[in-house]
């Protein structure tokens, strides 16, 4: 089986959002940039694939030389190989084909991406491949199983949750729950000093198509100053509630 | 030309968040000055379209279980049919499942999160949330057909009755390589993602044993039950109950945390939400920076007061 993960380089959750160039780009200055969340929960699995099932792993980001701490920390968690589609990810779409063509272009059976990064919280990219793929897919997927051509995956509904079960190729928009939090890996240095003999392959856009473009950021107003309640005066909150907040 | 509205329910019954999606459309089609078409697959409640404004419902002729690629690909041919220019959809995990699909098919930008009508038609931009609603972003379409994925609460409920006309619609059916096994739902509970009140706990309240009084408040508020990451990991409560980051979003009206000190994590799920109420014995706790009411107390003490208080105010209000 042939696994492709999808990666997003993402600020890390504590980073402090702020804008340059006129509000026009995410500044990225003194940001830690770690793999997208829900892509570290996918990868964790596909690395239970290759342990258990023999599969090989390739990992895929698509932007600029920068990204490429984010796959080399992939390839050190023990992905194969990884490739960087050169190009700023403005546009899910656009970000949808590229990765797509890698797809096409290699083969593969199970493709991993998370259901959203992050930072631009789009969760587009799946379900766009998987519809140019004319492969199935699962969003949401909390569990997946697979046997010879076979798949078996769960998705979190609004809810609830649903088994389905589908051939292989095979789109996921996964999340927690496909692996732990306690599952996922820390890479050891052994997995850092094979990562740097891994190959990274950098391969120049395709088509670079989008549907949309952002032109401009801004930062909600500043939230006013919290108003304390004395825990012996519920009578107050209900009534901040009800006639100020008006909530209830 | 139109405005192209998907209409999502649960058992017959709309959702709030169709609703919503409708108002939105509404208003959206009066900017664009064009009709609102819906696209519904069950036959009920037809009326209460009519009352948020929707001009004509196009009732489908198909009742299997919610499948994303063929629900996405009827949704193609009644935009098609309707010629519609834009197309309207909620923030519901089946809408996200099926928006993407939808915008490859009609070649037509898809834009998550819209927070707010179009700040202007030409070109066609809408304000989307990003970083987990730590900021805003204007964003252009730049394709004929556009798709909007409305934020949750975000726009409201707005009536606006019209003269409402039904027509049945009989789309192709196509095949799909996806099997529905199985659908485990709890019935008759308010879900995180529907809810307009959401009542959380962490692990402030010591033990699973002690979540009786959270469902208490929760029913009298007609709300979800909700927890923090800890509380699930320790399996106190189900997965599906926690919310932040890497757990589900919550976007209600009112989100009331008790016992939780409001991780940065945690703080990012629930970000969207309008008004937040802070209980904790930590005055210390970071999630009171982050809340607009607060009480610094033991929420042993606290929750069934408030719980006592709130049964006299909805017997007084109604």
């Amino acid at each position: 089986m042939k696994i492709l993960v999808c990666i997003s380089h993402v600020p890390d959750t504590t980073s402090k959002i702020n804008f340059t160039n006129d509000n026009t780009a995410f500044d990225s200055t003194g940001v830690q940039f770690v793999i997208n969340p829900n892509d570290e929960f996918g990868l964790t699995r596909a690395m239970w694939f290759k342990e258990k099932q023999n599969a090989t792993v390739d990992v895929v980001n698509v932007g600029g030389p920068e990204t490429e701490s984010t796959l080399r920390k992939a390839l050190a968690i023990g992905a194969d190989a990884a490739f960087r589609v050169n190009m700023a990810p403005t546009d899910g779409y656009a970000v949808a084909k590229e990765l797509t063509k890698v797809a096409q272009d290699g083969h593969y059976d199970l493709i991993i991406a998370g259901r959203e990064s992050i930072d631009y919280n789009g969760g587009m990219v799946p379900g766009m491949m998987a519809t140019a793929l004319g492969a199935s897919f699962v969003n949401n997927c909390i569990s997946l199983e697979i046997e010879g051509e076979k798949a078996t995956a769960v998705r979190e509904i609004d809810g609830g949750k649903e088994t389905l079960t589908t051939m292989l190729p095979l789109v996921i928009g996964g999340q927690k729950g496909l692996v732990e939090e306690s599952d996922l890996k820390i890479p050891n240095m052994r997995g850092i000093m094979m990562a740097r003999k891994k190959p990274l392959t950098v391969l120049e856009p395709s088509e670079n198509k989008t549907f949309t473009s952002s032109v401009n950021f801004e930062k909600p107003a500043p939230k006013g100053a919290i108003k304390m309640v004395d825990a012996d005066n519920i009578d107050e909150l209900i009534d901040l509630l009800h006639n100020e907040a008006k909530v209830i | 030309m139109s405005v192209l509205v998907y209409i999502e329910s649960d058992n017959g019954a709309l959702k709030k968040a169709a609703l919503e999606v409708a108002s939105y459309g509404r208003a959206l089609a009066n900017t664009l000055n064009t009709s609102l078409s819906a696209v519904i697959f069950s036959s009920e409640n037809n009326e209460l379209l009519a009352s948020y404004g929707v001009d004509k419902v196009l009732t489908v002729d198909y009742s299997e279980k919610f499948n994303a690629k063929i629900y996405a690909d009827i949704i193609t041919q009644a935009a098609q049919k309707e010629q519609a220019t834009v197309v309207v959809l909620s923030s519901s995990a089946d809408s996200r499942y099926l928006a993407p699909m939808l915008s490859v098919g009609l070649d037509g930008g898809y834009v998550p999160n819209v927070v707010e009508l179009p700040t202007q038609t030409q070109p066609f931009t809408v304000k989307r949330s990003v970083f987990s609603n730590k900021a805003f972003c204007a964003t252009e379409i730049s394709t004929a057909v556009k798709i909007i994925g409305l934020s949750n609460n975000a726009f409201g409920l707005v009536e606006h009755p019209v003269s409402s006309q039904t027509e049945p619609f009989s789309p192709n059916i196509i095949s799909t390589e996806i099997n529905i096994e199985n659908v485990d739902k709890a019935a008759n509970k308010v879900t995180i993602a529907d809810a307009e009140t959401v009542v959380s706990a962490g692990r402030g309240l010591k033990g699973p044993e002690n979540w009786g009084m959270v469902e208490d408040l929760a029913e009298v508020l007609g709300a979800a039950t909700a927890c923090s990451k800890p509380v699930s990991d320790l399996g106190w409560r189900p997965h599906s109950e926690h919310v932040g980051q890497t757990g589900k979003p919550v976007a209600s009206n009112l989100y009331i945390a008790i016992g939780i000190s409001g991780a940065i994590q945690h703080l990012a799920g629930i970000n969207s939400s309008k008004v937040k109420v802070v209980i904790n014995t930590d005055p210390e706790a970071p999630f009171f920076k982050a809340a607009d009411y607060g009480i610094v107390g033991d929420a042993f003490e606290v929750v069934p007061k408030l719980i006592e208080k709130l049964k006299e105010f909805k017997a007084q209000n109604g």
